[in-house]
């Protein structure tokens, strides 16, 4: 006859096949629920496009040359705003491994 | 006072006034600032109070202090490593002031000092200047070298230095924005239910029973914003973290 663990470790084959186990959530990683997850998509695109629009217009105030400055930071922001989008959907590297 | 005419005044409970009477008024010392201050005390008085004993089998409070310092601690060491141990004083200074903000905020006749953007926004810029500031003093000149990745064609930096540097700067405003409309929407939900219980209570002889709907909403709402307390202090502490960890290790 096979060991114990024979069945445990084929059970746990067959359920990884399945896929029914949940791989373990990292260890104090950013929450995951849907709902939270797409308000900080929101906020990310949000925050960068303030910025890109604050600083444009800051730039054209400053140097008369509105708003050429306004609309390629504009653009640029909204570039930083998706950057920031693909951070978040980029799985992080934990600190342990490094 | 939540319902003047017909109207619902969901955000009056933002208002800022003088508190302490006449010396508060002249040092406009106002309730948010009160708020700050009793949060500070409760805060103070937990640690103290919590580890006078310094038991081996630890007391109540003694686990509550004990198991919040454990909480940063584990969070910073598993997000930045050994090295950020060092910033747990201020990581945990950080959380421990948000959550008591948020959990006061939820008392009746409280104040909620997280739910104005200065607030949360000088928290955040305190945060962004350290994180640059780490940043630079740990790796001088090559700091700079984050707006850049390594192997990126060199014909791509006018795009690629921009997009990385608005990115870095959009880091305090989506941290101060996500605590700030979390709380600002919380209670204005709360509000505009709580508004809903008094105007269905005064319509007669059905109102006392519709309102009962609103009423249950709201203590569902209640236990809803207990989370949402908790778990935005947590995300501003992690958040917090994980740009301590880009600062250290530069990726």
């Amino acid at each position: 006859m096979d060991d114990p663990d024979s069945l445990n470790r084929r059970l746990k084959a067959a359920r990884d096949r399945q896929g029914l186990d949940k791989p373990e959530a990292v260890k104090g990683g950013l929450p995951t629920s849907s709902w939270g997850f797409g308000l900080r998509a929101g906020v990310e695109v949000f925050s960068a496009l303030v910025v890109g629009v604050g600083l444009g217009f800051a730039l054209d105030r400053w140097l008369g040359t509105w708003p050429w400055l306004f609309v390629l930071c504009f653009i640029v922001g909204a570039a930083a705003g998706v950057l920031n989008l693909y951070r978040l959907f980029t799985p992080r590297s934990g600190a342990r491994k490094d | 006072m939540a319902v003047e005419g017909k109207a619902i005044d969901a955000l009056g409970q933002f208002e800022l006034g003088t508190v302490l009477g006449p010396v508060g008024a002249a040092v406009g010392f106002t309730q948010s600032n009160l708020y700050m201050l009793i949060s500070a005390g409760l805060i103070f008085v937990l640690m103290m109070s919590g580890m006078r004993a310094r038991a081996i089998i630890p007391g109540r409070m003694q686990g509550l202090a004990e198991s919040a310092y454990g909480f940063i601690d584990d969070m910073l060491q598993a997000q930045v490593g050994e090295a950020g141990r060092r910033f747990l004083p201020f990581v945990f200074t950080l959380f421990m002031f948000i959550l008591f903000g948020n959990m006061l905020g939820l008392f009746p006749y409280a104040f909620t000092y997280t739910s104005h953007i200065t607030m949360t926004f000088t928290l955040a810029g305190i945060v962004f200047v350290l994180i640059t500031f780490v940043g630079i003093s740990l790796h001088g000149r090559k700091f700079f070298g984050y707006f850049f990745p390594e192997g990126a064609p060199l014909w791509l930096a006018p795009i690629i230095i921009p997009v990385e540097i608005i990115s870095y700067l959009s880091r305090p405003i989506s941290l101060s924005v996500r605590l700030f409309a979390n709380m600002v929407a919380g209670h204005v939900m709360l509000k505009v239910f709580a508004t809903f219980v008094v105007m269905l209570a005064g319509l007669g002889t059905v109102g006392p029973f519709l309102a009962v709907a609103p009423l249950a909403m709201n203590v569902a709402l209640v236990g809803f914003e207990v989370l949402v307390a908790f778990l935005q202090a947590y995300v501003f502490a992690i958040l917090t973290c994980i740009y301590l960890h880009d600062a250290v290790h530069l990726h």
